[in-house]
């Protein structure tokens, strides 16, 4: 197992302002791995929104923002796919033509690591003694799946919780719809979609779906909620650690 | 050129998602083609790689258009052909109706071809009193209704054998029949007397060879030699980037090509094509004319950019995994390409504040890019072209007029991002202000404009009262935080 002293929690803008509970969860994870936790209190967003929305020099004030907040990290993990992807593939690019922020935005790119992946590919962890008793399906979000190739990681996670059962939707990597200013621009494209893939989960007759991006997770669950159906869902760190 | 109904996405995507006919179609084909073709690409001798292999093909050959375009030029006025480069679309008309009169042409025959949609060969052709005959099925199908296609391979994926039925026994003057084999049969039959009576045949062309100095068709059905041989003249037309440099890079080509379009091994009909009837052939056509069309490629060529969909071989296999299409159809798209190829292309043929609902109605999934067979970074374009529509600087190519109240709002926001101090004052007046909104069980149930889209069918939760970043920096002020 590679170790390392310090681990640095970039929680993610949905997590910080919605679901703090999984912040919590991940916190509780790293304890129970004997990990020491900082989180950088001057953190905020990544800048993916601008960045996808086309407005890059306001995701390039963001990115600065975080690699000065993360730039003396020993490594850095994320609760989100897609944000990793951000950091991780974009925002290298987003410094093309300034060779001093490209570099100390490559630097930081090399240490940001997605939760599921940080445990199983870093770690070596797969079983984190967690205890949940119920069926669940996992949502693989678009950014963490193809352009991180994260996939297997979770599953094995999932798979490791004593009491729980892992049924798979049919096309459990196809995009609920979320697509951020997209699920309120294109809202009939993105609620199509959306309805597609509560069709999915609601066939597997599980009563949790499991996901590692808040975005997705967000989305889905305000359907969810919305029809009143009985399966809510649940981000990956909150399932790690039931007892 | 083409009518050109962009900026109707969104309307457009809503009649797709209501006819019942179009979603059933568009979710058997996607889910029976896109496993089968994914599962395929594993298969080829080249390994892995192979997709990454035909990329580097591609794109060599579209940086070296200036040298491989005139050797395929010299390859066929030297077998007696005739070379033509059109400008732009009326160019390219104009040059088909000329030979059309020279000839005294009064009906066509024509092979599937997307370029003809895009420079509005059809439309140009009835106007000037010559039939035109689509003899593809698919596309003769909707000819026949009067529709345009819907997919750039499977064009009438959006009509019933039912529908095919009543139209035939109108149209056709055939008994009703919802039998696929009798109606193809009836086709067949129809499209025989077509092909012996007509003066002109019209195709596109897959893939040229530079090497060679030949054009390529695919088909499955046979058509497409049949409208390249039978007719006196025959003209095809072609996008300026169809090219490559040599005949063994076709072998891979269309292997992928036909892997992608239908997951299939090979294309049924494999046509290569280097000018009118020599003396020792028993068919052909007296005159073979090439237009090669630019009409916009130019400009695409010289944006570093956006260079890269040039590359693209128009197999469709974007489309058969898009999640986007598979909800609105084709026909949303508003012009002659649809899916995630068709919302970079459209956008960069027809300006980008007509087609800016075409790359910004994207979720960008990466699920095109994965399915690509030459594999096109269609992500990063999408982005791009967001890019430049918001903050295209005067002397790009391509730019658009963007949005002064959405820059406003991002730029905002960008200052909030970097002064966390700022950025939690801002959340203090969102976590007051959202006690105002209509909510059940602490969710949020209708937001105001511009953000109402999301509880049309969706609730919000409401922000936390505290950020999770407060609540540590309180645990660690009280000494109870990590170790």
């Amino acid at each position: 197992m590679t170790t390392f002293s310090n681990v640095s929690l970039f929680v993610q803008c949905l997590v910080d302002n919605f679901y703090p509970q999984v912040g919590d969860a991940m916190v509780e994870i790293f304890r129970r791995l004997d990990l020491k936790v900082d989180v950088p209190l001057a953190q905020t967003c990544c800048g993916q929104p601008a960045f996808n929305a086309g407005y890059r020099k306001t995701a390039r004030k963001a990115a600065r923002h975080f690699i000065d907040t993360f730039a003396s990290a020993e490594v850095i993990v994320c609760p989100s796919g897609s944000c990793v992807d951000m950091v991780r593939h974009h925002y290298p690019d987003l410094f093309a033509d300034d060779p001093v922020w490209q570099a100390r935005a490559t630097q930081v790119a090399q240490k940001t690591f997605e939760l599921t992946e940080f445990l199983v590919d870093v770690l070596g962890v797969i079983n984190l003694e967690a205890r949940f008793d119920g069926r669940v399906t996992y949502h693989d979000s678009c950014h963490l799946t193809r352009h991180l190739g994260v996939a297997r990681q979770p599953r094995a996670l999932i798979q490791a919780v004593r009491g729980t059962e892992l049924i798979e939707m049919a096309d459990s990597d196809r995009c609920c719809g979320f697509g951020g200013t997209f699920a309120v621009k294109y809202a009939d494209i993105s609620t199509g979609m959306l309805a597609e893939k509560v069709a999915n989960i609601l066939a597997t007759e599980a009563e949790v779906v499991i996901g590692c991006d808040l975005s997705c997770l967000l989305h889905i669950q305000g359907m969810l909620s919305r029809k009143k159906l009985p399966v809510r869902a649940m981000h990956i760190a909150e399932l790690l650690v039931q007892k | 050129m083409s009518a050109i109904r962009t900026e109707a996405y969104c309307q457009a995507a809503r009649e797709g998602m209501a006819d019942p006919v179009l979603q059933k179609a568009l979710s058997g084909f996607q889910h029976r083609v896109a496993p089968a073709t994914a599962q395929r690409y594993r298969r080829h001798p080249e390994g892995p790689q192979v997709r990454q292999m035909a990329h580097a093909i591609r794109m060599h050959a579209v940086e070296h258009l200036d040298t491989l375009l005139p050797r395929l030029a010299d390859g066929i006025l030297a077998r007696g052909g005739q070379v033509y480069f059109a400008a732009d679309a009326q160019a390219a008309v104009a040059y088909g109706l000329a030979v059309a009169r020279r000839r005294g042409v009064r009906q066509v025959v024509k092979g599937k071809s997307m370029v003809t949609e895009e420079i509005g060969l059809n439309e140009a052709f009835q106007d000037a009193g010559i039939a035109v005959v689509e003899t593809d099925l698919g596309e003769y199908i909707l000819q026949l209704a009067g529709e345009t296609p819907s997919h750039i391979i499977a064009p009438a994926i959006h009509k019933t054998r039912k529908e095919v039925g009543r139209l035939f026994a109108e149209k056709l003057g055939i008994p009703y029949s919802e039998d696929p084999p009798t109606l193809t049969q009836a086709a067949r039959a129809a499209l025989r007397t077509q092909f012996l009576s007509a003066d002109m045949g019209v195709s596109g062309c897959n893939l040229a060879c530079a090497e060679t100095g030949h054009i390529t068709t695919v088909s499955n059905e046979g058509n497409i030699r049949m409208s390249t041989t039978l007719p006196k003249v025959h003209i095809a037309f072609m996008g300026m980037e169809r090219v490559v440099a040599r005949l063994a890079d076709h072998a891979l080509l269309f292997r992928l090509l036909s892997n992608a379009a239908a997951a299939q091994k090979m294309a049924g009909y494999i046509s290569y094509i280097g000018g009118p009837r020599a003396d020792f052939q028993a068919d052909g056509p007296e005159e073979f004319h090439l237009v090669i069309v630019d009409n916009g490629r130019s400009r695409i060529l010289a944006d570093p950019e956006f260079r890269e969909i040039l590359c693209c071989i128009r197999c469709a296999a974007c489309l058969n995994v898009c999640p986007v299409y598979g909800k609105i159809g084709g026909h949303a798209y508003g012009y002659a390409y649809s899916g995630p190829v068709g919302a970079v292309v459209t956008a960069l043929l027809v300006g980008l504040d007509r087609a800016k609902h075409l790359f910004f109605g994207e979720t960008l999934c990466g699920a095109c890019k994965e399915a690509c067979p030459v594999e096109i970074d269609l992500p990063r374009l999408l982005l791009a072209l967001r890019h430049r529509w918001a903050e295209g600087r005067a002397d790009d190519l391509f730019r658009g007029g963007g949005d002064r109240l959405e820059a406003l709002v991002m730029r905002l926001w960008g200052e909030l991002a970097r002064r966390p101090n700022l950025y939690q004052g801002a959340r203090h007046l969102a976590v007051a202000g959202q006690q105002m909104l209509p909510a059940e069980e602490g969710r949020i149930t209708r937001l105001p404009p511009p953000l109402h889209g999301w509880t049309q069918a969706r609730d919000l939760p409401r922000l936390a009262r505290r950020r999770f970043v407060q609540r540590w920096a309180a645990e660690q002020a009280r000494g109870e935080g990590g170790r």
